[in-house]
């Protein structure tokens, strides 16, 4: 069976390295995603996705492929459970350009099994809106916190 | 969101052949023009001229794969719609009024 792959854009009154920080930075991504990414973010370095709860829960693992700050970054994505088994890894990529004033960030996660598949098509869009909403207006959207509650 | 890029949303989706593309990527995304085609009653024309008034509104993004150009479609616009004009009307009583028409209208149709 052929693997699945999702292109999200969403265009950002923002610049491309305010942005760069917001998804790496867990400071950021804890107020727009509720969740924290953890690496040095250098390539080949492991990546974690972690709960922003008690136990700091591990949600996610990968590796980091490619760290272009602030245009470029690709990482391989996967749940703890299958963290050694890559082929089922999945991939995400984070593409940044700006436009005028704004900057298109696209964000296209393939290699995508059908498990992880119906955990992403519901999140990515309410992310990439949290996301926007927090640099546009300085407040994140309520939803994250609200799902994971 | 601006207002000029809800409108174009808006726009967008105030057609009933542009919400059959919509349909159609929906249910398998990542598709080239000709296999879109094949399964809509139109003209190639007609569809790559919808399709350029979706991308435009950002509800279609395109990707190359090799020499073959894929459409998908792009959620996000259509959620920060949900978040600006559908959530604060209160979901849950939404719902049961959707509901409600369901089972009065006694049909499953969405």
């Amino acid at each position: 069976m052929s693997k699945s792959k999702f292109v999200y854009v969403t265009y950002i009154a923002a610049k491309p390295e305010q942005i760069w920080k917001a998804l790496l930075d867990a400071q950021f991504t804890r107020q727009y995603w509720g969740h924290d990414n953890v690496s040095d973010w250098k390539p080949g370095s492991a990546w974690e996705h972690r709960a922003n709860d008690d136990a700091h829960t591990l949600k996610l693992v990968g590796k980091v492929v490619e760290s272009t700050p602030p245009r470029r970054l690709e990482l391989t994505w996967a749940s703890p459970a299958d963290a050694a088994d890559t082929a089922r890894h999945s991939r995400v990529t984070f593409e940044l350009a700006a436009i005028e004033d704004m900057t298109r960030l696209t964000v296209t996660h393939d290699e995508l099994d059908a498990e992880m598949l119906r955990g992403i098509t519901e999140g990515w869009p309410r992310v990439l809106s949290s996301l926007k909403s927090l640099l546009e207006t300085g407040r994140p959207l309520p939803t994250w916190a609200q799902k994971a509650a | 969101m601006l207002d000029t890029v809800l409108d174009k949303v808006f726009k967008a989706l105030g057609d009933p052949s542009r919400r059959q593309l919509l349909d159609r990527l929906h249910a398998d995304n990542g598709q080239t023009l000709g296999e879109l085609c094949a399964h809509l009653d139109m003209t190639r024309q007609a569809v790559t001229q919808h399709l350029g008034v979706l991308e435009a509104a950002n509800l279609v993004v395109t990707s190359w794969r090799g020499r073959e150009k894929l459409h998908f479609l792009n959620p996000v616009p259509l959620h920060e719609i949900y978040e600006r004009w559908i959530r604060k009307f209160e979901r849950q009583r939404l719902r049961a009024l959707h509901d409600l028409k369901k089972r009065l209208e006694g049909d499953g149709d969405e």
